[in-house]
């Protein structure tokens, strides 16, 4: 192995990139932008499921402020929400901490990519649930609320079962695209794959040689995660008619 | 899948509130970005270099309890006053313009600003030989205000790091860069840096380029001020910052 | 579009005064005085956005087309590749391609001194060529996966009458496939345009000064923080709404 590397002059790659290197710095950046996507998908999920169901249920006052805020997060550019949300987010997060009386509040940089790239998934988020919501069968809904169940409990039961196989593609992609985002903390300076990538790069210099190494990762990140999804959408369908070669 | 979401959301309140316990933890800003000699990362992911030891030098004389946190350098002087972070010692020079925002500490170290240009080219530190020039220089730095005054006749391109300039400048994209000195000379004794020589010092301008290096504060942080003063006069008192510089340097940068 | 009925029910009037309550406070409170000073910089840099996002917008879709074809209907040799490229465009952060392209590449020249004294030198060492090659390699990967679902999704049998009345394969593919399969995907063409927009920023990391460039250039010279950032905001919003009516009134005409 290491001897068809030196042939094709990649000795001194394969040494840079080795774990003791500053492969394992790339590893770390990517359990941490791993970790950011996590957390920032599971935040925009929540805030997409209460947006979708007030832009569906809600009153005209709730769904005109949904509306200005998908609106407003789809036009502009996530480097710019993003400093926005980082400097005004702390900002106010520490003025009503002080309001309160309490003290300093301390945002971790996870917790704040977190809270900034969730608040931008929530708006795409808010989309792909509404129309998955909006695909489910009325008479599924009005049957469960016929019987008196509980609205929470119709949500959990019904809505979210019926909803999933409509909303999962959507998903996948947000969930894709939250991956990808993750890389746009760089410009704030947090400790994520692209940083540390980039942190490697101008130390060794070697600034072809890990770029290559990043985005060979977050392709692995993405081909993985089509994989999980493929399966996620397949067991979200069981019990439907298949879509390839049904009866036409 | 809605678990997941939940037990996300309840990670990231968790970790809302368990910053907030932790006590009196002086956080200092450095720029996330490597700017060796000061302040670079090595390949086990530990910052390491003059600055950073400077830091914990200073720290220790002022018996603060200190966190290196790293910030993008772009937004270092946002984050202070946002409060994410309470000093930044991050090579920042002491300029009036800075002043207007956030109060400084006594300067810790003072090194000219130079010009550094491949060695075949005939270039000197001087607005008229620049002229017609590409010249690179880092975002929101000294640098980039002295450059913007004094270089107009120069195209300047504005990097998000010094590196990222001197690889420009290695690659042959920009003609020269202005920048600290200490930093030049560690680049200029590079690999990538034989291709460049420093060129020479610009001519001073204190409003510009500042009375040398001191840590920043937010305006009215005078206690902290105060402690970073003691500690700074405390290392240049009993030899610890001639140590640390011997360690980097051949020459004192104070 | 909302009619002026609608706008004036009694909850959106309430809004309306918020929101100018808001923009209000905002000339008065905030800082502004650095406007006058930056707008001949700021339309220069509105300038260089608008341009790279037509020029990658428009050569994008013309890569597009092929590789949507490719994918949908070619031989397994040129829909391998396409394919490919596809997946490592939508599979990677933009802002690494891009700084692949940028730094990465600029690695390499020195290795090379003839590149120096090569007619093309003059372009390479600006920056601007690699921002309108990576946004422009982007476009196309993500609207060639969508043409490829254009060109499969144009009716067969329509292929079909056509061949029968013996028309050249070219003409067939000039005169029905592409102007159905352009007409099938011009509702996402918008939304992928403004995807387009919100990714030009990233190039001012390499040093391209677009309008993003000016607002980070006035934070750093002004210490002034949110200001350029909401106008900034704002500019991106309105480019999106142009953008936006632009083709809804393509799509209709």
């Amino acid at each position: 192995m290491t001897g068809l590397l030196e042939l094709l002059g990649l000795g001194a790659s394969a040494e840079l990139l080795s774990l003791s290197g500053w492969g394992g710095n790339l590893l770390r950046g990517l359990a941490n932008s791993l970790q950011i996507a996590f957390g920032a998908f599971g935040l925009g999920l929540v805030i997409g499921l209460f947006g979708a169901y007030g832009k569906l249920y809600g009153g005209k006052v709730t769904r005109d402020l949904l509306a200005i805020y998908t609106t407003v997060i789809r036009a502009v550019p996530e480097l710019v929400l993003i400093l926005i949300l980082y400097y005004v987010g702390s900002d106010i997060i520490n003025k009503i901490s002080e309001a309160m009386g309490g003290g300093r509040v301390e945002i971790n940089g996870v917790a704040a990519g977190i809270w900034v790239l969730g608040i931008v998934q929530g708006a795409y988020a808010t989309e792909v649930l509404r129309g998955a919501i909006k695909a489910v069968p009325v008479g599924q809904i009005e049957a469960a609320k016929s019987y008196g169940m509980p609205a929470f409990l119709t949500m959990r039961r019904v809505t979210i079962p019926a909803m999933m196989s409509f909303a999962v593609p959507g998903l996948a992609n947000l969930w894709l695209i939250a991956t990808k985002d993750t890389a746009l903390l760089a410009v704030v300076g947090f400790n994520e794959l692209t940083l540390e990538t980039r942190q490697a790069a101008s130390s060794t210099r070697a600034y072809f040689t890990f770029f290559l190494a990043a985005g060979f990762l977050y392709l692995m990140v993405t081909l993985c995660s089509g994989a999980v999804f493929a399966r996620v959408e397949k067991w979200a369908r069981r019990g439907q008619p298949s879509l390839k070669g049904g009866a036409r | 899948m809605k678990l997941k979401a939940l037990l996300a959301a309840a990670t990231a309140a968790a970790a809302l509130t368990a910053g907030a316990a932790a006590a009196e933890q002086v956080k200092i800003g450095i720029a996330a970005e490597p700017y060796p000699p000061f302040a670079s990362l090595d390949s086990s992911g530990n910052w390491v270099g003059w600055e950073v030891e400077v830091i914990g030098a200073v720290c220790a004389a002022a018996a603060l309890d200190c966190v290196v946190t790293p910030v993008a350098w772009d937004g270092i002087i946002p984050s202070l006053t946002g409060q994410q972070i309470d000093a930044i010692m991050a090579s920042m020079s002491i300029t009036e313009e800075r002043m207007k925002t956030i109060d400084f500490s006594d300067p810790y170290y003072n090194t000219p600003a130079v010009i550094v240009a491949d060695k075949s080219m005939d270039i000197e530190p001087t607005p008229e030989s620049l002229a017609g020039k590409i010249v690179g220089i880092q975002a929101s730095t000294i640098h980039q205000a002295y450059a913007q005054e004094y270089f107009k006749d120069a195209e300047l391109k504005v990097y998000q790091t010094q590196d990222e300039a001197n690889q420009d400048l290695f690659a042959g994209r920009i003609d020269a860069t202005q920048a600290d000195s200490i930093a030049m000379a560690d680049f200029v004794n590079s690999d990538t840096g034989s291709c460049c020589e420093i060129k020479g010092a610009v001519a001073d301008d204190p409003a510009i380029l500042g009375k040398g290096v001191g840590a920043g504060v937010r305006k009215g942080d005078d206690a902290l001020r105060e402690a970073l003063n003691k500690g700074i006069a405390a290392i240049l008192a009993d030899g610890t910052h001639e140590k640390i510089t011997a360690k980097y340097f051949t020459t004192s940068i104070y | 579009m909302i009619s002026l009925k609608e706008l004036m029910q009694p909850h959106r009037i309430v809004m309306m005064l918020v929101f100018a309550g808001i923009v209000i406070w905002c000339a008065f409170a905030l800082r502004w005085d650095w406007i006058p000073k930056y707008t001949p910089l700021a339309l220069e840099g509105l300038w260089t956005t608008i341009w790279i996002l037509v020029v990658s917008t428009f050569l994008g879709f013309l890569l597009a087309v092929p590789l949507g074809l490719a994918q949908a209907v070619g031989p397994w040799y040129l829909s391998i590749p396409a394919r490919t490229f596809c997946t490592i465009i939508r599979g990677t952060p933009l802002l690494l391609q891009i700084w692949l392209l940028y730094y990465g590449l600029g690695s390499l020249f020195p290795q090379f001194p003839w590149i120096r004294s090569s007619e093309l030198w003059p372009y390479l060492r600006q920056a601007w060529p690699y921002a309108v090659l990576a946004l422009t390699l982007s476009y196309a990967g993500y609207e060639g996966e969508v043409m490829r679902g254009a060109f499969s999704g144009v009716a067969k049998g329509q292929l079909e009458a056509a061949k029968s009345f013996g028309m050249p394969r070219f003409t067939m593919f000039r005169r029905i496939w592409l102007p159905q399969a352009v007409r099938n995907v011009l509702p996402t063409l918008g939304g992928e345009t403004i995807l387009q927009l919100k990714a030009t920023p990233l190039v001012a990391t390499i040093t391209v000064m677009e309008i993003y460039a000016v607002s980070s250039r006035v934070r750093s010279d002004t210490f002034i923080v949110y200001e350029p950032l909401l106008l900034l905001a704002l500019v991106y919003m309105a480019i999106a709404g142009v953008i936006a009516l632009a083709f809804r009134r393509f799509e209709k005409g």
